[in-house]
């Protein structure tokens, strides 16, 4: 795999994280209904970067959670790698609450559906609303998100890869190509 | 800041599991498994548990699917348990009981998988009373297959839920001792455990009058004792097999006095034993000939624990087996 652009270095993952934050709170004036969910694997650290963020800008901790939407996949048999399943933890009762779901990448749009379906079976949130660190567009659901890091238009034969530093030693999100071949 | 802190010890976990793939269509024993793949079940268990503790407790995962159970042998928990796994990851579940279906008009295993397989199932999870019922049903059949019992070679789902519940008790279970005390020559709830316990790390004692020990099963990797205060002594857990009156065992004791005088697990006998010792049991519990009701309702016993997480360890397979990586042809 080539890289063939950075898109935000690690100023700029900091940045965008703090301006989502600062919406998220703009938009939902009862603070205290926000609950943040983060999709894994990556949505889960941006999740708690935002929920830190928000943190430190109001003084109170929000309600966090983390969805693994393994099991409720579409194409989980069409899939050429089983996917390894992992905990979904939500710290407390959605009915009624503002559930912000985050991603690292809004592409297709089927994650975010699968999450959507997860998380009406543990509850019913008043309001869902949606984060992307980037969105690279290519949907294939009527879904938008209500907070965007940054849009980045992409090809299809291009990767974005979103890093963290704490799985990836740093933050930053680079466009690849697929090599050919494999 | 704390949230983070850098490479958790999740993250490493993880990318451990990883490793290890499920390639297999079928659950046959866990003698044919590998460590990573048995840890690979057990770890994906654990999610499965927690699923079961949802509000909602079912996920669409297996929609569309079709698990039918073939048992041949009288059965309970272990019928109930994979029904209730197959519906809460949303299969549909047929249950085919000996008496009533065609079995009882002479039909072959392989006719009747034939036949279900026909029907377009996706999962057929057999008992049967004839070990290597299940890997022949396996070898004729491309829809999986999923032992549940199979005379007295293998019961890999039992031995999984007892090694998943010592998991959740002790957490690392590599160097611990397990005792499985009773009828060992013809349990195949023994012969997994034996599998699935040494492969992990576990130092196994097995304990039975002689008459119940089958030749050369020191070849397995476990200690033999003939003494119930010995395999009680040193021993993290033990796991009590039920007497099986129903197979011919007559011979290999005098009575059912006489085994719960000699080899029931007791109050007195448990006192001697390490303070919190995990008493296990697979079910169906015979009172008063290898285990005594005061160990078996008493607070270092985990049997009900093993029901509960027996749906779990079943959902993990159900899931594994359908969603295994397919060869290329």
């Amino acid at each position: 795999m080539k890289i063939k652009a950075k898109i935000l270095d690690k100023e700029g993952v900091q940045k965008a994280i703090t301006r989502i934050s600062h919406e998220i709170l703009e938009r939902n004036k009862e603070k205290k209904k926000v609950v943040i969910v983060g999709i894994r694997n990556r949505g889960e650290y941006l999740a708690r970067r935002i929920a830190e963020s928000i943190k430190e800008i109001t003084g109170n901790a929000c309600a966090f959670g983390i969805l693994d939407i393994t099991l409720y996949r579409d194409d989980l048999t069409e899939i050429a790698e089983q996917p390894h399943l992992k905990e979904t933890k939500i710290d407390c009762d959605i009915t009624g609450k503002t559930v912000v779901l985050v991603d690292d990448v809004l592409f297709t749009g089927r994650t975010i559906r699968c999450a959507m379906d997860q998380l009406i079976d543990f509850g019913r949130p008043a309001v869902i609303q949606l984060a992307a660190l980037v969105d690279r567009g290519h949907r294939e659901l009527p879904i938008r998100a209500d907070y965007v890091g940054k849009n980045v238009p992409t090809a299809l034969n291009e990767i974005v890869e979103v890093k963290f530093k704490e799985v990836d030693g740093s933050d930053e999100v680079v466009i690849c190509e697929k090599s050919g071949g494999k | 800041m704390k949230l983070l802190s850098a490479r958790s010890p999740e993250a490493s976990k993880v990318a451990n599991a990883k490793s290890a793939i499920w390639t297999k269509k079928d659950l046959l024993g866990l003698e044919y498994l590998s460590k990573e793949e048995i840890e690979l079940i057990l770890d994906n268990a654990k999610s499965f548990k927690e699923v079961l503790a949802r509000p909602l407790r079912k996920v669409p995962t297996l929609r569309g699917k079709t698990v039918v159970n073939l048992f041949y042998e009288p059965s309970t928990r272990t019928r109930v348990s994979f029904e209730l796994a197959a519906k809460r990851l949303s299969a549909d579940v047929i249950t085919i009981l000996k008496e009533g279906s065609s079995i009882e008009k002479g039909e072959t295993l392989i006719d009747t998988g034939k036949n279900l397989e026909a029907l377009k199932t996706d999962i057929i999870v057999v008992r049967h009373g004839s070990s290597g019922a299940a890997i022949m049903l396996a070898r004729a059949l491309d829809i999986s297959v999923v032992n549940a019992g199979d005379g007295w070679h293998e019961h890999p789902t039992q031995a999984l839920l007892d090694i998943f519940t010592l998991m959740e008790k002790r957490r690392r279970i590599e160097g611990l001792n397990v005792s499985i005390v009773g009828d060992i020559a013809h349990s195949r709830v023994a012969r997994s455990n034996i599998w699935g316990l040494t492969k992990l790390g576990v130092n196994v004692t097995v304990c039975a009058p002689k008459e119940l020990i089958p030749a050369g099963i020191e070849k397995l990797g476990v200690s033999v004792t003939n003494n119930i205060d010995e395999a009680l002594k040193k021993a993290d857990a033990i796991n009590v097999l039920r007497m099986q009156f129903e197979r011919d065992t007559k011979g290999a004791f005098p009575s059912r006095i006489e085994y719960f005088k000699t080899f029931g697990v007791t109050e007195e006998r448990l006192k001697k034993a390490k303070k919190d010792i995990i008493v296990m049991h697979p079910g169906p519990i015979n009172r008063g000939v290898e285990m005594a009701a005061e160990v078996a309702d008493g607070a270092n016993s985990v049997i009900m624990e093993q029901v509960t997480n027996g749906i779990a360890v079943r959902m993990a397979v159900l899931y594994l087996v359908s969603t295994a990586k397919k060869k290329k042809p």
